[in-house]
């Protein structure tokens, strides 16, 4: 997030786009719902009825995948309208003119035939968000797990850009983070891309450094994702050390997913539980858990916490750094001689420059939110104030694509898939414990009632849903929360393991996967 | 002119009288939080300063000059030159007969204090001003709810005393408007629209009500389950295992077992809040499926569990194998999004550090 939690009380207008946020993130979304007892505007893309659609002032209930056609439409009404920041433009921005030369095509009636919602209720959207002072966005996957999830993000910041809505109190550019510490394994260089602190690995100042502090010489180029990973299974990848990642039912074609992973000549899962993938290595090491583990975690405004043990491990658990260092130690490499996460933490705040201010006594009372260049700064709730990292924000020329599949004959509906409130992915955790069930016994499939009644479905009753990769059952669940021609389930379900059906396409920059959007054709089964 | 303003203000601060000494205030406040602000310890048991003051429970009042009635602190601004008394005898007495009341009108003034985070506060007030003489005892109030078989929250209402904390916080800082107040006096009833159970309300089991109760009528039901469980509570200040926004809670635990989560009211994310999920899914972590001992596969093709030097030895061994055969681009690592700093950290580093290469990743691809 560019701005901190506190602010979300704080914005005239919020835009929520791809965020079902009151399920998803639901103590952030009590801050909006206050913002909007004290008076602020919401607008909300999504294609689903959600709570906080149901909050909306103005509700878009977009076509999945649609999203750069809604924005490109909403910055044409800005820019027409004269609703833009010239001054902020002119003085922190780069690209803007080409921009907003771009912008002019693309008017609400081009993007209501993409977007499927009437262009009176884009003209509107972009009047509300140029007028607010200030407007903040918020967005989570429903942004960016799609083949142009880039171009997605980028066209939230044109908007930011172009209304001088960055670096301002209550405004900016706000991705809610799904997972506990997914910013801090990012913070921590668990990128193929980054050493820790965001240093970039194709720069040969970083590549020297981390060299000279492994040991080792280490390749002046970016590394493979997960996803291209994956895909060299047994082609010229033979061996993975996967930590904490249930990674055959979370990631999209499960299939595809378990085979490479089977593939493997040597598969080494950390775990607490017995996974799916676990089932599938030639080593499992128990992890400790939370509330056995001392360690540190970012939250998605980049405050550095810490986590404390409160109960011994259960059986022989160790920590996860514990467990990797004894690997490492057990090949003879050099730098692994940890004795504490204490020890683990304080090297990662040395050599990385968003943590060098902090160690492990600092972080003592969750104060400091990064970067925190040294030992005299106060932490940065808030990015971009008076300059952009970069020097100069710029702005993208972006164009509307169609998603990866779209619908046909043979597969004539939209599936989006997201979570639900009272589970946690795969449920590892939520289904484990006692009590969720009685919310949330099993999965089902939202389908429209015009939909069902033209498939023949009926509530409670059991459906196929197939996609060009494979076919589950799942249960019917007939509402209007999602919108005719689309259909809606969460991934938590091993039962009803939906990325059978995913992954159309991906993300050509970030190898994110289209979760998002999948053509799906459903009937009874 | 604004400056102007700032500059008179600084040069000439608001001051009142508070038992005799002559105290600062800033505008705005009330007498409550003045008070509060000097350490002279007020018993509530509506406000939550969280909250909008309610002025509901009347254990607040003080005496001010010139006004011939006591007033709820809580809810009266603090004014220049104002003279307080917060501790008379007259207002000791009528604080004491106000908690005989309550407690000669509640089934127990005594309550686990697993069930919630204030619910302790009657029980401190009672002892304090010695009320437990039972001298209005007769007619109650509140029928506890028992048909709602909710396994989350105790709906105890023999224990309610109707300063409808748990009401305000629903729909104040939670936004959900789940419960709401029928009838009046003796019959007053903390329910659900049309009176249904919570699951079918627009609750979402966040416990902000049963954290604010400052009875135990509303109750943390799963951390009640360790009510018998040998053993001192003890807090544990950590950050919820969840989504990004990094609540702060407290973890209670009885020896060796987590028994339940109390939100941090000073948590810089949350203030306090939690969902259903950090406040209700910490038990998995003591579940019997946890992995208990490393286990590797044998040639009979199964998972088997073996002593960790074991297990240390054939992971090494095994990676050592593949690189000397593929080569150092063949092995690749997958970091977690829900370990700590500390297990990322070395994942890269170990990478990194034994092939020379950036094959690392973590789960935010998916």
């Amino acid at each position: 997030m560019s701005n901190p939690l506190a602010d979300m009380e704080k914005p005239d207008v919020i835009f929520a786009i791809g965020t079902n946020m009151t399920e998803c993130h639901p103590v952030a979304a009590t801050r909006l719902k206050r913002a909007l007892t004290a008076g602020a505007t919401m607008i909300v893309a999504d294609p689903r009825q959600t709570r906080l659609a149901k909050m909306a002032h103005l509700h878009l209930p977009i076509r999945v995948g649609s999203d750069v056609a809604l924005l490109l439409a909403m910055a044409h009404v800005i820019q027409r309208e004269g609703l833009i920041d010239a001054s902020f433009i002119e003085e922190r921005t780069a690209g803007g003119n080409e921009f907003l030369q771009h912008v002019k095509e693309f008017t609400p009636e081009w993007a209501s035939d993409i977007c499927e919602v009437p262009a009176a209720d884009i003209e509107k959207a972009g009047l509300l968000y140029g007028k607010g002072n200030p407007s903040a966005i918020y967005y989570t996957l429903g942004i960016t797990e799609h083949i142009c999830g880039v171009d997605n993000v980028q066209s939230l910041c044109n908007l930011a850009l172009m209304t001088g809505n960055l670096g301002v109190e209550g405004g900016g550019i706000n991705p809610m983070r799904g997972q506990n510490n997914i910013q801090g394994a990012g913070d921590c260089g668990a990128v193929p891309n980054n050493f820790p602190g965001f240093q970039p690995c194709d720069h040969p100042e970083s590549t020297e450094k981390f060299s000279k502090l492994y040991q080792t010489e280490i390749d002046g180029t970016k590394g493979i994702t997960k996803v291209t990973a994956l895909d060299n299974c047994g082609k010229g990848i033979h061996a993975m050390l996967i930590d904490g990642e249930n990674t055959v039912v979370t990631d999209p074609d499960k299939n595809h997913c378990e085979h490479a992973l089977k593939s493997l000549d040597h598969l080494v899962v950390i775990d607490i539980f017995m996974t799916e993938t676990a089932q599938l290595a030639d080593v499992v090491f128990p992890a400790t858990a939370w509330g056995e583990t001392d360690g540190v975690q970012t939250n998605t405004e980049r405050r550095v916490q810490r986590l404390r043990a409160a109960v011994p491990p259960v059986g022989e658990a160790k920590p996860d750094w514990w467990i990797v260092s004894e690997i490492a130690k057990r090949m003879g490499v050099p730098g692994f001689e940890y004795e504490s996460a204490r020890d683990v933490f304080n090297e990662l705040c040395e050599l990385s420059p968003i943590y060098a201010g902090l160690d492990w006594d600092r972080i003592e009372d969750s104060e400091y939110q990064w970067p925190v260049p040294d030992r005299d700064h106060p932490g940065t709730p808030r990015l971009h104030e008076k300059e952009f990292k970069n020097g100069r924000g710029k702005f993208t020329v972006v164009g509307y694509r169609d998603p990866a599949e779209v619908i046909s004959d043979e597969f004539p509906l939209w599936l989006t898939t997201g979570r639900r409130l009272e589970a946690y992915h795969s449920r590892t955790q939520t289904g484990r414990s006692a009590g969720i069930e009685y919310l949330l016994s099993h999965e089902s499939l939202e389908v429209h009632p015009d939909d069902a009644e033209a498939l023949g479905l009926v509530h409670g009753g059991m459906a196929k849903m197939a996609s060009a990769r494979g076919e589950i059952e799942i249960e019917v669940k007939v509402t209007d929360m999602s919108p005719q021609g689309t259909v809606f389930t969460s991934f938590s379900f091993a039962e009803v393991p939906v990325n059978i059906l995913t992954g159309s396409g991906y993300d050509p920059v970030t190898q994110t996967a289209e979760l998002k959007v999948c053509p799906v054709r459903v009937e009874p089964a | 002119m604004i400056s102007d303003l700032d500059a008179q203000t600084t040069e000439k601060a608001l001051m009142l009288t508070l038992d005799g000494e002559k105290v600062s205030f800033e505008a705005g406040e009330t007498i409550y939080e003045v008070a509060e602000r000097h350490r002279r310890e007020i018993p509530t048991l509506c406000y939550d300063e969280r909250l909008e003051a309610f002025g509901a429970c009347r254990l607040c009042i003080v005496e001010v000059e010139g006004i011939r009635n006591p007033v709820a602190s809580c809810t009266t601004q603090a004014t220049e030159g104002m003279v307080i008394q917060t501790k008379t005898e007259a207002i000791e007495k009528h604080r004491k007969t106000l908690l005989e009341l309550v407690a000669s009108e509640n089934r127990d003034v005594d309550v686990n204090q697993l069930s919630g985070y204030a619910s302790q506060e009657l029980k401190i007030l009672v002892d304090r001003y010695d009320a437990r003489s039972g001298r209005f005892s007769g007619k109650k109030s509140g029928t506890s709810n028992t048909k709602d078989k909710n396994p989350f929250i105790l709906r105890d209402y023999d224990n309610c005393i109707s300063c409808y904390r748990c009401v305000r916080v629903c729909a104040e800082r939670e936004g959900d408007y789940a419960i709401n107040v029928m009838n009046r006096g003796f019959d007053t009833q903390i329910i659900t629209e049309f009176n249904n159970d919570l699951r079918d309300s627009e609750c979402t089991f966040c416990g902000q009500c049963v954290q604010t109760c400052p009875t135990g009528a509303l109750g943390d039901k799963k951390a009640l389950r360790d009510s018998d469980t040998e053993g001192e509570i003890e807090k544990t200040r950590t950050i919820c295992p969840y989504c990004g926004v990094g609540c702060s809670v407290d973890m209670l635990s009885k020896g060796d077992k987590i028994v339940g989560i109390q939100p941090a009211m000073d948590g810089p994310a949350n203030e306090g809040a939690l969902c259903i999920k950090g406040q209700f899914a910490f038990d998995f972590i003591q579940n019997a499926d946890r992995l208990k001992k490393p286990m590797i596969r044998r040639e009979d093709g199964e998972l088997h569990e073996c002593d960790w030097d074991e297990a240390l030895n054939f992971a090494a061994a095994g990676f050592a194998k593949v690189r000397d055969k593929f080569g150092r681009h063949s092995v690749y690592g997958i970091a977690s999004g829900r370990a700590p700093h500390e297990a990322a950290y070395t994942m890269q580093k170990y990478i990194r550090a034994t092939y020379g290469t950036n094959y690392i990743d973590n789960c935010s691809r998916a």
